[in-house]
């Protein structure tokens, strides 16, 4: 069932988002690395590299910041305007910004000691181009063939398990409640049809909630009382953005590994809110650590451990605390309404 | 085909739905009758004690005792049932029942292969135990059968196992049971959990109290092992007392 289109459309390639944590910690590392390998080819001896690389920061730390500052405040409007267009006015930005700080450094401090405007432009329209062209490269090693492909064999898995034994609870209900059985089947149609979808873009918490309660309800249906539900989401944000099929899966787990070895059952607590600009989803569920096999588990929380990151890079976190009697995975995402 | 008696069909599914799917099918059967059903192996083996079923339909995934462990404890029965396994999908237990010409059934289950699946039913050998084995490595219980009934005994309860003869004797606190296996076999499946003191014992790791040295009037000294809850106590032989050192409590 794999891939029923073989063309994917791919994702554009856009400018660095410098909202991301990620995405600064390479322009800073990035143009810091630049200044010391062009202090090292100045320089003969490791001493005047070093005064080389004093008197290169000096200059480029501020203008750097400076830099960062603009193009995380402008980030939405450079983001509407196509490529080209946002890479030219990335560059009129840096070397703007440049010009800017260059008049005000004379001011303070004498004409003489500032590096001249020529050399302040060159180098640091190197280091943006060198930047740019480097994001640009990572865009397109991480998205269409190679992201592409990889979201696609990540989301690829129907979950046979759980299809054949809703269908068979389906049948048995067919002629003893013929209206749940048709709510059922309705219910795994639409959960079918988001698993089949296009699954690389964002969707909001509440479309991702809304097929939760839908699978749960055809669990509850095999299950019956054994399946039992604590919901803690009155502050979930339904706007904010999430991969989808991130959190259904590991319902799933709860309910394989968690509710089903158990004669009796167990409850799992869900728990979503918002915290400052991220969003926090609790999910935890009864586990018996010595019957258990863990295969399952860590293949589905590698796909998702691995989608986060495609999506929200350094900012998104998966952690599990499994205890001898509880098993929870917590998953901290930053609070985005845009994609 | 008409004079053939009634065949007795017993039921054990975890899921509620599943088993009402199979009760509906098997009502349309002539002939078939449901002698029990059943929500995991333990009830499983309790009602198929009771009334001697011709057939089950096990489910490999039930809470308890699984279908696999069922169907070995149940070979122990008066008269060993035909055994169906039913699975929604597990690839693993599917290649290993083919295999082994184990017969099973893919839920949601058909009626015309549930009819099939019946007709051609037959007591598993021993042999097909043998090989479909390795789907579920470590037993929950030992069984024993007295009287017609089926005794399961929870493994993490045996505080020993000592062979007599062809037989076990597996002891837990309240009492004794006979069981038929091998020290070898037990030790294999549980290398964990029991240790070998003896060519004749295995001890359960958790029930060991202690060690003590008997010294002995012709001066040769043996080690015993001390046990929990029960005044009983072990003597290891000369060749596993390195195990006394290993333990060292």
């Amino acid at each position: 069932m794999a891939s029923i289109k073989q063309n994917p459309t791919p994702i554009p390639i856009t400018l660095p988002d410098l909202r991301n944590l990620g995405i600064q910690l390479r322009v800073l590392v990035g143009a810091n690395l630049m200044a010391v390998i062009a202090s090292i080819l100045r320089s003969n001896t490791l001493e005047n590299a070093w005064l080389e690389l004093l008197e290169i920061s000096a200059a480029m730390q501020p203008l750097l910041l400076a830099a960062m500052a603009t193009l995380f405040v402008a980030h939405r409007q450079l983001a509407r305007l196509p490529y080209r267009i946002g890479v030219i006015a990335t560059f009129a930005l840096v070397l703007g910004l440049a010009t800017l700080l260059q008049m005000i450094a004379s001011r303070q401090f004498g004409l003489e000691s500032a590096p001249s405007l020529i050399r302040i432009w060159s180098f640091s329209s190197i280091v943006t181009g060198i930047l740019l062209a480097y994001f640009n490269l990572r865009g397109r090693a991480l998205s269409p063939a190679i992201t592409e492909a990889r979201l696609q064999a990540l989301q690829a898995r129907i979950r046979p398990h759980f299809l054949f034994n809703s269908i068979n609870a389906v049948l048995s209900l067919m002629h003893s409640d013929p209206k749940r059985a048709e709510t059922a089947l309705e219910d795994l149609a639409d959960l079918f049809r988001v698993l089949m979808a296009d699954n690389r873009q964002l969707v909001p918490l509440d479309s991702e909630m809304a097929l939760c309660r839908q699978y749960l309800a055809l669990e509850k249906l095999r299950l019956g009382e054994r399946l039992q539900l604590a919901w803690y989401v009155d502050k979930m944000p339904l706007d904010a953005l999430i991969p989808p099929l991130v959190l259904q899966p590991l319902l799933e787990n709860a309910v394989y590994h968690g509710i089903e070895p158990s004669e009796t059952g167990g409850e799992i607590t869900i728990n979503i809110y918002r915290s400052g600009n991220q969003v926090h989803l609790q999910l935890s569920n009864p586990y018996d650590a010595a019957g258990n096999n863990h295969h399952g588990n860590r293949m589905a929380l590698g796909n998702i451990r691995e989608r986060l990151a495609l999506h929200f890079d350094a900012e998104a976190r998966l952690l599990i605390k499994s205890t001898e009697k509880q098993y929870q995975v917590h998953i901290v995402i930053p609070y985005r309404t845009e994609p | 085909m008409s004079d053939a008696p009634l065949t007795k069909v017993l039921i054990a599914d975890d899921e509620e739905p599943a088993r009402n799917r199979l009760r509906e099918l098997l009502a349309d059967f002539p002939g078939i009758v449901i002698s029990g059903e059943a929500r995991n192996g333990k009830e499983a083996l309790a009602l198929a004690a009771e009334t001697l079923p011709d057939v089950m339909l096990l489910d490999i995934r039930m809470p308890e005792i699984d279908g696999i462990e069922t169907a070995g404890h149940a070979l122990k029965l008066f008269r060993p049932p035909a055994v169906i396994f039913t699975t929604a999908y597990d690839s693993h237990a599917m290649q290993a029942f083919e295999m082994n010409a184990v017969d099973y059934l893919l839920k949601p289950i058909r009626r015309e292969r549930l009819h099939n699946a019946l007709k051609k039913a037959r007591a598993l050998l021993p042999q097909q135990l043998e090989g479909i084995r390795q789907l579920r490595p470590q037993r929950s219980h030992f069984s024993a059968t007295e009287r017609g009934r089926i005794l399961l005994i929870p493994v993490g309860d045996v505080i020993y196992l000592r062979a007599e003869l062809k037989y076990l004797t597996v002891r837990t606190l309240e009492r004794e049971y006979l069981i038929d296996d091998s020290l070898t076999r037990v030790e294999q499946e549980f290398p964990d959990t029991f240790l070998r003191l003896h060519r004749n014992c295995l001890v359960a790791q958790a029930s060991i109290r202690g060690f003590e040295k008997r010294h002995e009037p012709n001066g040769e000294n043996h080690w015993l092992v001390l046990l929990k809850g029960i005044p009983e106590t072990l003597p290891v032989s000369r060749r596993q007392q390195h195990l006394v050192h290993e333990i060292g409590e």
